[in-house]
């Protein structure tokens, strides 16, 4: 009898405990990425005029850890992730690769001139082509590539404070111990 | 008199048959930007594309998103309709890219099952729940089943006041 009076309650309960870790731990926009664990698709860009020199494919695969940026000068979030970004080439952590995802070299040249460049190389992907070949559905995405040129991880939206301490940092202090 | 009223009946109804004919049309209009020669191949594509999620939108397909990217992806579509690709090949260059995500269809997978099959279960489930809560329902004596019988005392007091019932209604 007891049971029968608590089963609506504790149903009850159940869904309402899901639908709030759904609401709270998980991200509808997040998309999971097929491409980690995968090589980095093959491409090669000519750099935004006057920063950095080209960016292709094998330089994605020469030994290094290195963090491949997209971002666009029209993306208001990559404007919030780019202190972080410019911290990390200041430090000389992590080689930044920047991918310029539909853009315009003059407004890309600008904005770079403006906000200060991270980047070693760049690459155009003015027909944002590379950026669907990569899976990337929304600006600035960053990709954490492996020395073989094999993605690691993909943090998708504007690096935060905790992406940097969980996924990237780590990856780096792994690869200097 | 009255035949103006109805003229002007008819000629609001006509409006307003225009305006659904229209707003239908305008729904299933493309947009213009691509398209391909071969109205079959163009067919093709565009079923192809109801098929697949927007990336941006998420709850549209990329045929009725007009966000940057759901037009690259259209476009994308359709160079590789027309480069002699498969329906398949087409929907697997996508997906190898994002995922099945994409696709506004989930695949049958291990990780997808529950969605599958959980409709089937649950109307199962609720079919019996329906048919033993019925069943109980049409005949009550079920439930008095379960109840302690009479004891002697009660029986005997029962009788008395059937009997003295019935002494009453005989008076």
């Amino acid at each position: 009898m007891k049971v029968k009076f608590l089963a609506p309650i504790l149903t009850f309960t159940a869904i309402a405990l899901v639908m709030l870790y759904a609401l709270f731990y998980l991200d509808p926009t997040e998309i999971p990425s097929e491409l980690i664990d995968k090589k980095a698709p093959e491409f090669s860009l000519s750099a935004v005029p006057g920063f950095g020199d080209d960016l292709s494919s094998a330089h994605l695969q020469d030994g290094k850890i290195t963090l491949l940026n997209v971002f666009a000068s029209w993306c208001v979030a990559c404007l919030a992730e780019h202190p972080v970004l410019m911290d990390l080439s200041r430090n000389g952590q992590v080689e930044i690769y920047g991918l310029n995802y539909k853009d315009t070299p003059t407004a890309a040249a600008e904005w770079l001139a403006k906000h200060g460049n991270p980047y070693t190389r760049t690459g155009m992907d003015l027909k944002g082509r590379v950026g669907i070949d990569f899976g990337v559905y929304g600006v600035p995405e960053t990709f954490i590539m492996g020395p073989d040129g094999t993605i690691l991880d993909k943090i998708i939206g504007p690096i935060t404070d905790k992406d940097l301490k969980e996924k990237i940092l780590p990856r780096l202090a792994q690869r200097q111990g | 008199m009255s035949w103006i009223k109805w003229k002007a009946g008819a000629w609001q109804i006509s409006l307003v048959f225009a305006l659904v004919f229209f707003w239908n049309m305008q729904a299933k209009a493309v947009f213009v930007e691509e398209r391909l020669d071969d109205p079959r191949l163009e067919e093709r594509a565009r079923n192809l594309a109801e098929g697949i999620r927007c990336l941006v939108c998420q709850n549209q397909s990329i045929m009725d998103s007009n966000a940057d990217l759901a037009k690259d992806l259209r476009s994308i579509v359709r160079e590789r309709i027309s480069a002699g690709d498969s329906d398949e090949e087409v929907r697997q260059f996508l997906v190898s890219r994002y995922g099945d995500w994409v696709l506004l269809n989930p695949p049958f997978r291990l990780r997808t099952i529950m969605l599958w099959v959980f409709p089937f279960v649950a109307l199962v489930l609720g079919g019996v729940f329906v048919v033993r809560f019925l069943r109980s329902r049409q005949n009550p004596t079920a439930e008095n089943a379960n109840l302690a019988p009479l004891s002697p005392e009660e029986e005997a007091e029962l009788e008395k006041m059937l009997g003295s019932g019935k002494d009453g209604g005989r008076k």
